[in-house]
């Protein structure tokens, strides 16, 4: 049932992406950002907390969830450290995903030549 | 017709013969690449779960940074491009867009060298989300932690 809920949720958030593309005709860097806002705003209600239990990776994959882990690791610190574990622990979720592009797309480029 | 033709109604006129996308197709793509991303994002998390002793909390962590490694090799090799014509925001949403954007970014720079042209506009594209997910994040965190000291 997890794959189920993966699926219909994940491709549930992608079909506001399309249409925030298609019919608000949006770039996809403003719905990218967008949907990075909308992460955050949900982890203030403890809402996006909600949606991960039920669907997993249905919610974690889609960029949404990088809103939600920068607010989450900030308030996580700020519960030991007052207002300045906000900045201390802003990135402290989301340090693997931002480290991870950051190494692994200078290697491609350093590796790969460009197309088109 | 008499209507002088200026800026604004030239963009009303033109407005009807564009081609309108085909939103029902459009939106099917993008549930099924997305949700096929997804499931692939679930069953690398239950593999970091049962193999490698991850909690379920953390096991987002090496997830993540599975997926923006593969998405990154699948730029490199130009599957991701067509794939995202194909799919849409499927493609796009998911976190693997954001590893395709910094990849192709810096692929398509590298012309200009290492440092002006791969490490300068290595976040050209992917930078805007991480500057308004930090502002709004802190935005957010400030007025939570304020709201939580009051009551």
């Amino acid at each position: 049932m997890n794959f189920v809920w993966a699926f219909v949720v994940g491709g549930g958030i992608c079909i506001i992406g399309q249409l925030l593309l298609d019919v608000a005709k949006l770039t996809p860097a403003h719905v990218m950002s967008s949907f990075v806002v909308a992460g955050a705003v949900l982890d203030v209600f403890d809402l996006y907390d909600k949606l991960i239990d039920f669907a997993g990776a249905g919610a974690t994959v889609p960029i949404t969830s990088f809103g939600h882990s920068l607010l989450h690791g900030a308030m996580e610190q700020a519960d030991e450290h007052g207002i300045i574990g906000i900045a201390i622990g802003i990135f402290e979720l989301t340090s693997a995903g931002i480290a991870s592009a950051i190494l692994f797309g200078f290697l491609v480029a350093v590796i790969f030549k460009p197309r088109g | 017709m008499d209507e002088k033709m200026n800026e604004k109604n030239f963009e009303q006129t033109s407005k009807k013969y564009q081609p309108k996308p085909p939103y029902v197709m459009n939106c099917v793509k993008a549930f099924i690449i997305g949700g096929l991303i997804c499931v692939f994002g679930e069953l690398l998390t239950e593999m970091y779960i049962h193999w490698f002793d991850f909690s379920e909390e953390e096991a987002g962590n090496p997830t993540v940074a599975t997926l923006i490694l593969l998405a990154a090799l699948a730029t490199g090799f130009g599957f991701y491009d067509k794939l995202g014509q194909f799919a849409g925001a499927g493609s796009a949403v998911p976190v693997t867009g954001f590893a395709n954007s910094v990849t192709s970014a810096a692929l398509e720079y590298k012309s200009e060298g290492y440092v002006l042209g791969v490490a300068s506009n290595l976040f050209k594209l992917a930078g805007s989300v991480i500057v308004f997910g930090v502002v709004s994040a802190y935005v957010l965190g400030i007025i939570r932690y304020v709201w939580q000291l009051i009551f």
